[in-house]
C-alpha cells in the first residue's frame, strides 16, 4: 500500500496559486458593489459628541452615512473562540458595530456608503465631527494606576483580568540559605501580523439572509458573531471563506465582518464591500499584545532552582478580543518548561488606549519565551554556568505530566532538539572562539528552548467535523470546518483522508472554501490546530466511510466482510490478495444498482479531549557592531519535535515563516506611537520593519520526529512554534557577544545604544 | 457632461499578455486598478496600494513596476505582462511558476504573482547571480509566509534551468 502521510506531496492548490486563478475575496466580488469606507476617531480616548453629515451626504454618489448614534445597542464579542454555553466563560462583549464611547486612535465612529471608493471617502472626509476629549494612556502599568482614565465601564484600574499561579511556598522556600537572586524585567513590542492581504470583505441579502464573504480564518465563529452584533438568528447569517492571503492570527477575530452585514441590510440588502487599507490593518484590526514580564529566580549555587516568581502585565489595548487568554497561555508555560516547586506567578490583563491585542501567531508564548528564555541566560550568566548545560538540568524531563492538561513529555524532546540544535551551529567550538572578544565587533552563539501545547483543550472546546463524497469513479470530495490560510492543511488532510480510506492521494479532492451553509461545523485556524484535531475527524470519518464501502463491497461480490479490505482504491479479498473491483467499479455499481442503490457519504464530529506538547529550540549567531549599535544575524536554526510530519516540504517551509517573524520581532518590528496623541506612527509597511529578503540569512529548519500517541497520525503543532524561540536565541547570542543583557526587543540601534552606553561599551 | 468625461476619461490602448487592447479608463486610476477591474486580471494583487509590498507587480516593457503607483493612463501603447501571461495557452506552467511550485515557495500564495513577475524579469536578464544578488533584486517584495528561502530555492532553480545549469 502506498502511503501518503509521510511524503513531500506538492500543494493541492499549487497550481491555482501559481497560476494566479486562485479566487481571494476581493476577486469575487461584483464590480457593482457600493463601496464603505470607515470614518475613524482622531483622538485616542472620549466621547462621540456629534457627527455632522450635512455635506457627506450631499457628495453626489454618497449612498448613505451611518454613525454611531444609529448603530443597534448589542455588544458584542470579537475573539476567535469557541462559544461558551457557560456565562462566566464567554468573551467579553465590550463592542458595539460604531463607538460613541472613542477608546482609541483609530475607534469606528462612522460609515460612509457610496456608489465608489471616492465618493465614500471623500464622504467620509466630509464629517464634521465633535468630541469632548478625556485623558487616555498607552503605558500597561501606568493604566493600572488609580489615577488612570477609565477606559471600559466595569474594570476597576483598567484590569480586564488577573489570574495567578501558586505551587509550594515560595516566601518560604526563598529563606533558604544559599541563594543566589536573579531578577529582570522584559519587554516585548506591540507588532502586527502583516498578512500580505488585508482584511477585507462584502455582503449582500439573499432569501431574507445575510451573507458574508470575507478573508477570515474562522468562518463558523465569525456567523455567529454577526449574528450576536445584529442581534439576529445565527442561522440567518452565511458566511463564506474564500482562499485567503495570510492571517497569522489577525482573521482569528471577527474583525469587520458585523460592521459589513449590517450595512447590507441599511441600503435594503445591496453588495457592500468593507476593505481596509493597510493602515487600518495595522491599527484598527488587532495587534499582538505588549507584554512587559517580571520574574526573580532564587537559584542554588549548584544550578538548581529553589523558588520562582513571575509577573505579567499584557497590554489589551482598547477592546477585550481575546483577553486574558494570551498573558495566561504565557503564564502557563512557566512552572512547566523548568520545573520547580516553588512558584508564584501573577498574570494582568489591561485595557489601555492603543489597538486592540488578539491572537497573533504564538498566543503569548512568543513574549513568554523572551522573557523566560532572556532569564534563563541570566540565571546562567550569574551561576557562571554554560547556558545549554544549564537548560539540560532543569528544562522539563521526559516523562512530566501537566496536571491540569494531562499533557505528557513522552519523549526526551527538550533535549533531542537542543542536541540537533547544538550540533548544526557547531555550538561548543563558537563558544570557545567568541570568548574573551574585545573589538568593536563581536560575535556571539545563543539559543532559547521553546513550550508549546496544541489545541485549546482543556480551556475550550475542542471539535471537528468532516464529510466525505464518494463519487462514481471511486475518487471523493472531503470537507472540515478547519480553514487552508496558506499554511498547507489543505494538502495534509488530503494525506491523511488518502491513508485513513485507502485510495492514492489523486483521487482525494478537498473542498478548500469554507461556506457556513455547506461546510460541517468547526471552529477555523488557530492554536496549531489543524493537523492535530482535523486528524481525528478525519481518521474517524474514514472509517465510517469505508465501513458503508466494505459493506457494498460484500453485497456486490459476496465476500464476508472480514476477509475484504480497500487498499489503494481497490477492494481486496484479504485471503489471497486477489482484486475483487476497483473502487471506481464498485461506487458506478452501487450508485446506479436497481436493487441496493446507495449514495455512499460520511459525516462524523470529533470531540477531542486531549491535548499535545509541541517543544523544540534555536541557535543563532550574530555579529554585533557595538559603535554602530546593530546586530547581523549570521546563522540561525530552528529545531522542532512536532511529531510525526504529514509533509516534510511544507513543514519545513511552515519554520521558515515563523522563524522569519521571529527574526522581525526580535530585531526590527514595533509599531510606535505618539505618546501626545496616541496616534500610530507607523502604520505602513515602509516605517514598520517587517523582515525583508535582505534582512535573513539562510533559515535553517530541522525536525526530531517523535509520533504523538494522542493523535491518529502522530502529529502536533507546528504552526505558531517555530515564532516562538527565535528572539530570545538572538539576544542571548548578543548577550554572548557583547556580556550585555538587551530586555527589549526590537533590539533596534536607539534601544542598543542606551545598553551599551549603560554597560561602558560606549561613550555618548 | 461631455466636458467632464473627456478629462475624466481617456482611452488607453495597450497590449496586455501579448494582445492588443483598449479600454475607456478613469484618468485617476492606477494600472492595478485597470487591470484588476476593467481587465479582470485578478493575479495583480493589492496589499498596500502605495508601492511598498510588491504584491501588484507588472512588466512593463520588460521591466518590473508596481502598478499601483503606475497610472493607467501612463500604460498608453506599452507591453504589459502579468502572470497571466506566464501560462501557457493550454495551461501550461513555464520555468518560473513550476519551480515556485516545486520548491514550496508559495503558501497564502497572495505575494507570489509579483515574486514570479520579478523572477522572471532576472531569468530574461540572462546573468548568473550571486544569493545576495538574488536577494537584492527580489527585496522589493514583501512575503509573511515563507521567510523567502523557499522564494530564493525557486528563482535559483529556475535562474540554473535557464542558463542550462544544474
Amino acid at each position: 500500500m502506498s502511503k501518503s502521510v509521510g511524503q513531500s506531496m506538492i500543494r493541492v492548490d499549487a497550481y491555482e496559486k501559481a497560476t494566479g486563478r486562485a479566487k481571494y475575496t476581493d476577486d469575487l466580488c461584483d464590480s457593482s458593489a457600493l463601496i464603505a469606507k470607515i470614518c475613524h476617531s482622531t483622538i485616542a480616548h472620549g466621547f462621540v459628541k456629534s457627527i455632522d453629515v450635512t455635506q457627506a451626504e450631499q457628495i453626489p454618489g454618497v449612498v448613505k452615512v451611518i454613525t454611531c448614534f444609529q448603530v443597534p445597542n448589542y455588544p458584542f464579542p470579537t475573539a476567535g473562540h469557541p462559544w461558551s454555553t457557560d456565562p462566566h466563560h464567554q468573551d467579553v462583549a465590550d463592542r458595539l458595530l460604531l463607538n460613541r464611547h472613542v477608546r482609541y486612535y483609530g475607534d469606528e465612529i462612522a460609515v460612509v456608503i457610496g456608489e465608489n471608493e471616492v465618493a465614500a471617502t471623500q464622504g467620509v472626509r466630509a464629517l464634521k465631527v465633535e468630541y469632548e476629549e478625556l485623558s487616555f494612556v498607552l503605558d500597561v502599568q501606568d493604566a493600572m494606576k488609580d489615577d488612570a482614565p477609565q477606559i471600559q465601564e466595569n474594570y476597576p484600574n483598567n484590569i480586564l483580568a488577573h489570574t495567578n499561579i501558586r505551587k509550594g511556598n515560595y516566601e518560604e522556600a526563598i529563606k533558604e540559605p544559599g541563594l543566589i537572586k536573579v531578577e529582570g524585567w522584559y519587554d516585548t513590542p506591540t507588532v502586527q501580523h502583516c498578512h500580505i492581504e488585508n482584511h477585507l470583505c462584502f455582503s449582500y441579502e439573499e432569501a431574507g439572509r445575510v451573507v458574508v464573504v470575507s478573508s477570515t480564518q474562522i468562518p463558523h465563529i465569525v456567523r455567529r458573531v454577526c449574528g450576536q452584533a445584529l442581534g439576529i438568528p445565527w442561522g440567518k447569517v452565511r458566511i463564506v471563506k474564500p482562499y485567503i492571503g495570510g492571517g497569522f492570527g489577525n482573521k482569528q477575530d471577527a474583525l469587520y465582518e458585523p460592521l459589513c452585514a449590517y450595512l447590507t441590510t441599511q441600503v435594503g440588502g445591496r453588495l457592500v464591500k468593507l476593505e481596509c487599507t493597510r493602515e487600518e490593518t495595522f491599527v484598527s484590526n488587532r495587534v499582538r499584545h505588549a507584554i512587559r514580564s517580571h520574574i526573580i529566580s532564587w537559584v542554588r549555587p549548584d544550578g538548581s532552582f529553589a523558588a520562582r516568581k513571575l509577573e505579567a502585565f499584557s497590554n489589551q489595548g482598547a477592546y477585550a478580543s481575546h483577553g486574558h487568554g494570551i498573558v495566561a497561555k504565557g503564564m502557563g508555560s512557566f512552572p512547566q518548561m523548568y520545573p520547580c516547586d516553588n512558584v508564584d506567578g501573577d498574570a494582568y490583563t489591561v485595557f489601555t488606549n492603543k489597538p486592540s491585542a488578539g491572537a497573533m501567531r504564538g498566543y503569548g508564548i512568543p513574549q513568554a519565551m523572551f522573557a523566560g528564555e532572556s532569564h534563563i541566560d541570566d540565571v546562567a550568566k550569574t551561576l557562571g554556568i554554560d547556558p545549554l548545560e544549564f537548560r539540560h538540568k532543569n528544562i522539563m524531563p521526559q516523562g512530566y505530566v501537566d496536571g491540569f492538561s494531562k499533557n505528557e513529555n513522552y519523549n526526551d524532546s527538550f533535549n533531542q532538539c537542543l542536541d540537533k540544535g547544538m550540533k548544526y551551529i557547531d555550538y561548543e567550538r563558537k563558544l570557545n572562539e567568541y570568548k574573551n572578544q574585545t573589538g568593536p565587533v563581536r560575535r556571539g552563539v545563543g539559543m532559547a528552548a521553546f513550550w508549546y501545547n496544541t489545541g485549546v483543550w482543556p480551556i475550550s472546546l475542542e471539535s471537528s467535523s468532516c464529510r466525505m463524497i464518494l463519487n462514481q469513479d471511486g475518487s471523493l470530495q472531503f470537507q472540515t470546518g478547519e480553514t487552508e490560510i496558506g499554511q498547507g492543511c489543505d494538502t495534509a488532510y488530503s494525506q491523511m483522508v488518502a491513508d485513513a480510506v485507502g485510495i492514492p492521494f489523486e483521487d482525494v479532492h478537498v473542498v478548500s472554501n469554507q461556506d457556513t451553509d455547506i461546510t460541517p461545523f468547526g471552529t477555523g485556524a488557530y492554536a496549531s490546530r489543524q493537523t492535530y484535531i482535523g486528524g481525528f475527524s478525519i481518521m474517524q470519518t474514514a472509517l465510517a466511510l469505508r465501513e458503508k464501502i466494505l459493506k457494498a463491497a460484500h453485497e456486490l461480490t459476496r465476500m464476508p466482510i472480514s476477509n475484504i479490505d480497500l487498499v489503494d482504491g481497490k477492494i481486496i479479498r484479504m485471503e489471497d490478495g486477489r482484486v475483487m473491483m476497483t473502487l471506481g467499479e464498485l461506487s458506478t455499481e452501487i450508485l446506479y444498482s436497481l436493487s441496493i442503490s446507495q449514495h455512499i457519504t460520511a459525516e462524523t464530529t470529533a470531540q477531542i479531549k486531549s491535548n499535545a506538547y509541541s517543544f523544540g529550540c534555536s541557535f543563532a549567531e550574530v555579529e554585533v557592531d557595538i559603535p554602530m549599535c546593530t546586530v547581523k544575524l549570521i546563522d540561525i536554526v530552528n529545531v522542532h519535535d512536532c511529531g510525526t510530519l504529514i509533509n516534510p516540504a511544507l513543514a519545513e517551509a511552515q519554520v521558515h515563516g515563523g522563524m522569519s517573524m521571529a527574526i522581525g520581532y526580535g530585531l526590527s518590528e514595533q509599531l510606535l506611537f505618539d505618546e501626545k496623541t496616541g496616534k500610530a506612527l507607523n502604520d505602513n509597511l515602509l516605517d514598520y520593519k517587517l523582515s525583508t529578503f535582505m534582512d535573513h540569512p539562510h533559515l535553517e529548519a530541522q525536525f526530531v520526529e517523535n509520533a504523538e500517541p494522542t493523535s491518529p497520525f502522530g502529529t502536533k503543532a507546528l504552526g505558531e512554534p517555530p515564532t516562538c524561540s527565535g528572539a530570545p536565541a538572538i539576544r542571548n547570542a548578543v548577550l554572548q557577544a557583547t556580556g550585555v543583557s538587551v530586555n527589549q526587543i526590537p533590539m533596534t540601534p536607539h534601544i542598543l545604544f542606551e545598553k551599551f552606553k549603560g554597560a561602558g561599551l560606549i561613550s555618548e | 457632461m461631455t466636458e467632464k468625461h473627456e478629462m475624466q476619461y481617456k482611452v488607453v490602448h495597450c497590449n496586455i499578455n501579448g494582445k492588443d487592447v483598449e479600454k475607456t479608463i478613469d484618468v485617476r486610476a492606477s494600472l492595478t486598478d485597470m487591470l484588476r477591474n476593467d481587465y479582470r486580471l485578478t493575479s495583480v494583487k493589492k496589499g498596500c496600494e502605495v508601492g511598498e509590498c510588491g504584491a501588484c507587480t507588472v512588466l512593463i516593457d520588460g521591466e518590473t513596476f508596481n502598478s499601483c503607483i503606475y497610472l493607467a493612463v501612463w500604460a498608453e501603447g506599452k507591453h504589459i505582462i502579468t502572470l497571466d501571461g506566464l501560462i501557457g495557452p493550454n495551461g501550461e506552467l513555464s520555468e518560473v511558476p513550476q519551480a515556485f511550485v516545486d520548491e514550496s515557495a508559495i503558501q497564502c500564495g497572495f505575494c507570489s504573482p509579483g515574486f514570479m513577475l520579478t523572477a522572471y524579469e532576472i531569468l530574461e536578464a540572462g546573468i548568473e547571480y550571486t544569493d545576495d544578488e538574488l536577494r537584492k533584486l527580489l527585496s522589493g517584495h514583501l512575503c509573511r509566509c515563507t521567510g523567502y528561502e523557499n522564494i530564493l530555492r525557486a528563482v535559483k532553480k529556475a535562474m540554473y534551468n535557464k542558463l542550462g545549469k544544474e
